[in-house]
């Protein structure tokens, strides 16, 4: 995986698994892979995935069970929130640039319909 | 934190040159740290102070609270950025070489690494590639339970596959009691196993800290940080 030069790596490795858990690639209840298997996956150093899995639980996406591992929430409404929360942050930048390539709300909204409807005419 | 390198007021002369200037480094267990720099710049004449095969000019240097003697040779596993095997053996020699000379040398791990990395004992030394060659090395330095592990330039001139395997292999033998000490030039490749990093100029440590503050600091990668404070040596333009 390519990181981004302006982020932690913890951080942008948070959001993959986010984004694992909001698709449902993962689970709820589901383990997560051990601190060196996932640091082996991202080629990265096992303690910035020590802090990833310390932040997720902090952010109660996931919790930990002493000498068994990781696992992800069971908690349906965490989950919810997290994928709503993320679509409004993917909302709110795609917005932002719109508005400085000059769009007014109007022009974003009919774009986004043109769009939606032609997608629907192909599916 | 247990502290398995203290390094204090280091410096290493040759006549008059100052090789190493009055270095200060401590380095933790559990830490795989990174010391960057060009050529020259003093990392090698660092890790043979670390290894007892140079002594300093003046300064302190503890390993496992210990100055460096037969006791600190025990407990540190040292790659150097040259092959230290004979032509005339099979990887199996070199098995045996490490097993009778290191007591502390795990061979079961050993097994282990030389699966992963799809070597077998039977092979010669004289017909293993370079990444090959780099590949049995680190398995022999990693196959030791050892407190520090050196490694000098572990991934220079290898193919991108036989890298990731290292990387791997690495991060496969990261343990929380024990520090790794990785030098290298190939910042892009390496920096994000590195916890913290060090760098190296003319002798003296110009910048230090940990890798993901470093990063959010200055809103760039290591790698971009390394062009930047080594500019003037290496023709780079920021």
């Amino acid at each position: 995986m390519e990181f981004d030069q302006h982020l932690p790596i913890y951080m942008q490795i948070m959001h993959v698994i986010k984004n694992r858990i909001v698709s449902g690639q993962l689970r709820g209840g589901d383990k997560l892979p051990s601190v060196r298997d996932l640091a082996k996956e991202f080629k990265v150093n096992p303690n910035t995935i020590q802090r990833c899995y310390q932040e997720l639980e902090r952010e109660n996406l996931v919790f930990t069970q002493r000498g068994l591992g990781t696992f992800v929430t069971e908690d349906v409404e965490t989950i919810k929130n997290l994928k709503t929360g993320m679509a409004q942050e993917l909302t709110q930048n795609y917005l932002e640039q719109m508005q400085r390539l000059g769009f007014t709300p109007q022009e974003i909204i009919k774009l986004i319909s043109t769009r939606v409807n032609r997608r629907d005419d192909h599916d | 934190m247990t502290k398995i390198v203290e390094i204090k007021n280091l410096t290493k002369k040759y006549f008059t040159k100052k090789a190493l200037d009055n270095i200060n480094l401590d380095i933790e267990a559990g830490k795989i740290v990174g010391i960057l720099g060009p050529n020259g710049s003093g990392k090698t004449t660092l890790i043979k102070i670390l290894t007892g095969l140079l002594r300093q000019t003046s300064g302190e240097v503890l390993i496992d609270k210990h100055k460096i003697g037969v006791y600190t040779k025990s407990i540190v596993s040292y790659l150097p950025d040259r092959n230290f095997l004979y032509k005339w053996m099979k990887i199996e020699d070199a098995f045996q070489l490490f097993k009778d000379f290191y007591p502390d040398f795990d061979t079961e791990k050993f097994a282990e690494l030389l699966a992963f990395m799809k070597l077998e004992m039977k092979m010669k030394i004289d017909t293993l590639s370079k990444g090959m060659m780099e590949k049995l090395n680190l398995s022999l330095v990693l196959s030791r339970n050892a407190k520090l592990y050196i490694l000098d330039e572990p991934i220079a001139g290898v193919d991108p596959v036989a890298r990731d395997q290292i990387l791997d292999a690495i991060i496969n033998n990261y343990h929380a009691n024990s520090s790794m000490l990785i030098t290298t030039h190939l910042v892009r490749d390496m920096e994000n196993i590195l916890e913290e990093v060090v760098f190296l100029k003319e002798g003296k440590i110009v910048l230090t800290g940990d890798t993901e503050t470093l990063r959010a600091e200055k809103g760039k990668q290591i790698d971009a940080i390394y062009k930047e404070v080594f500019a003037t040596e290496e023709g780079y333009h920021a």
